[in-house]
C-alpha cells in the first residue's frame, strides 16, 4: 500500500473516534427516547447491505491472480457458504472454509 | 450472591462461547494486516481503538487498494452504521445510567455483546438498568480482552507466513461466515443481492464509490421489502 505512516494512523484514529461516536450516539445523547421506525428499518440492513458488496470483487476478481476468476478461491467461497448453511456455526465455517481453501490450493496448482 | 455480581457472571457465561468466533477472527485480522504492511502498533491500534472486526477488514482492504483516506473512512464507517442502531436499541434499557457507564457500554458495543445482552433483556424484562449494565459488561468481559490478544498473536505470527499462500482470501471467508447467518428474512436476502449486483454494476465509479452506492441501494431495497411484507401481514 502507498499510504504513509501518518495517513495510516489518521485512518486508525478517525475510524476509532467515528465508530465510538456511532456507538455512543443514541445511548449517550438521546437517553430513553425512541427513533422513527423508518430510520431503524434502514439501519437494520446496513451490515447486510455493505458486506456482500465488499467481498464480491474479492471472490470474482482476486488481485492475487491478476483479476481473473480463480477456481481455488471460487471453490473455497462456495464451500464456505455451504458449510455455513449446513453447520450454522461461525467458527466451523471459518476453519472449514480455510481448510477447503488450502486443500484446493495444494491440489489444483 | 448479591444481584449485580450474579448478573455479571451470568453475562460472562453467555459471552464465553463467543471466544470461539473472536479468536480466529482477531487472529486473521492480525495476520492479514501484518501481511498488508502495517506494523504491530498500527495493527493493535485498529483492534483497541476501532474494536470492530468487519469495519477493520473493510478499511484494511481499501488501504491495500490505495483508496483515498476519506473513502477508506466512509466505507468503514458505513459498515459500522449498524452500531448506531444498536445504540438506539439499547437506549431504552440503559439510557438513564450514569454517563461514564454509558461511555463504557459504547466502547464494548460489538455485535456479539449486543446480541447476547438484548436476548437476556427480552427474556427477563424485570431486570433493573443496573442489572442490565452488569450483564452487558459481563458478556463483554471474555470477548474484548481476547479480541486484543488474538489480534496480537495473529500479528506476531503473520510475519512468519510464507509468501504465495492464498492468505488474502481469509477476509472473504471470514465475511461469508458473518453474512450467511444474517440472511434470516426475504428482506435481508434482497438487500444482499442488491449489494452484490450493485457493486458489479457501479464498478466503473472511482475510489470504490460503487460500494457505497450499492450499499445505499441495498439498504433501501431491504427496508422496502420488509415494509411490504409487514404491511401484507397486517390485517
Amino acid at each position: 500500500m502507498s499510504l504513509s505512516d501518518a495517513q495510516i494512523w489518521a485512518i486508525i484514529i478517525a475510524l476509532g473516534l467515528g465508530s465510538y461516536l456511532l456507538r455512543l450516539s443514541f445511548l449517550g445523547l438521546i437517553g430513553g427516547r425512541d427513533l422513527p421506525e423508518w430510520v431503524l428499518r434502514h439501519l437494520r440492513f446496513t451490515a447486510v447491505a455493505i458486506m456482500p458488496g465488499m467481498i464480491t470483487p474479492l471472490i470474482l476478481f482476486p488481485q492475487a491472480t491478476g483479476g481473473t476468476l480463480d477456481p481455488v478461491r471460487l471453490g473455497a467461497a462456495v464451500a464456505t457458504i455451504a458449510i455455513s448453511l449446513w453447520t450454522r456455526n461461525a467458527t466451523l465455517t471459518i476453519f472449514g472454509g480455510a481448510a477447503m481453501l488450502f486443500a484446493l490450493h495444494f491440489t489444483i496448482r | 450472591m448479591t444481584p449485580l455480581p450474579r448478573d455479571f457472571w451470568q453475562g460472562f457465561r453467555a459471552g464465553a462461547p463467543f471466544i470461539l468466533v473472536i479468536v480466529p477472527f482477531g487472529a486473521v485480522f492480525g495476520v492479514v494486516a501484518t501481511e498488508a504492511g502495517l506494523n504491530i502498533a498500527q495493527v493493535m491500534g485498529f483492534s483497541v481503538l476501532v474494536i470492530a472486526g468487519a469495519a477493520q477488514f473493510v478499511a484494511l482492504q481499501m488501504m491495500v487498494e490505495n483508496a483515498p483516506v476519506l473513502i477508506v473512512l466512509a466505507a468503514a464507517l458505513a459498515v459500522n452504521l449498524r452500531m448506531a442502531m444498536y445504540s438506539a436499541a439499547l437506549a431504552p434499557h440503559m439510557g438513564r445510567v450514569a454517563w461514564w457507564k454509558r461511555g463504557l457500554v459504547s466502547y464494548v458495543m460489538v455485535d456479539q455483546v449486543y446480541a447476547a445482552s438484548t436476548l437476556a433483556y427480552e427474556q427477563r424484562p424485570e431486570m433493573t438498568p443496573a442489572q442490565k449494565l452488569a450483564y452487558f459488561i459481563g458478556v463483554a468481559a471474555p470477548v474484548v480482552p481476547l479480541w486484543y490478544l488474538a489480534t496480537w498473536a495473529g500479528a506476531a505470527l503473520g510475519a512468519n507466513i510464507p509468501a504465495g499462500l492464498p492468505i488474502d482470501f481469509a477476509v472473504p471467508i471470514t465475511f461469508l461466515a458473518l453474512i450467511v447467518p444474517m440472511l434470516r428474512s426475504a428482506a435481508h436476502v434482497v438487500a444482499a443481492l442488491v449489494s452484490i449486483i450493485g457493486v458489479l454494476v457501479f464498478a466503473f465509479l472511482p475510489f470504490n464509490l460503487g460500494l457505497l452506492v450499492a450499499a445505499l441501494l441495498a439498504m433501501m431495497a431491504g427496508a422496502e421489502v420488509e415494509r411490504q411484507i409487514t404491511r401484507r401481514r397486517a390485517p
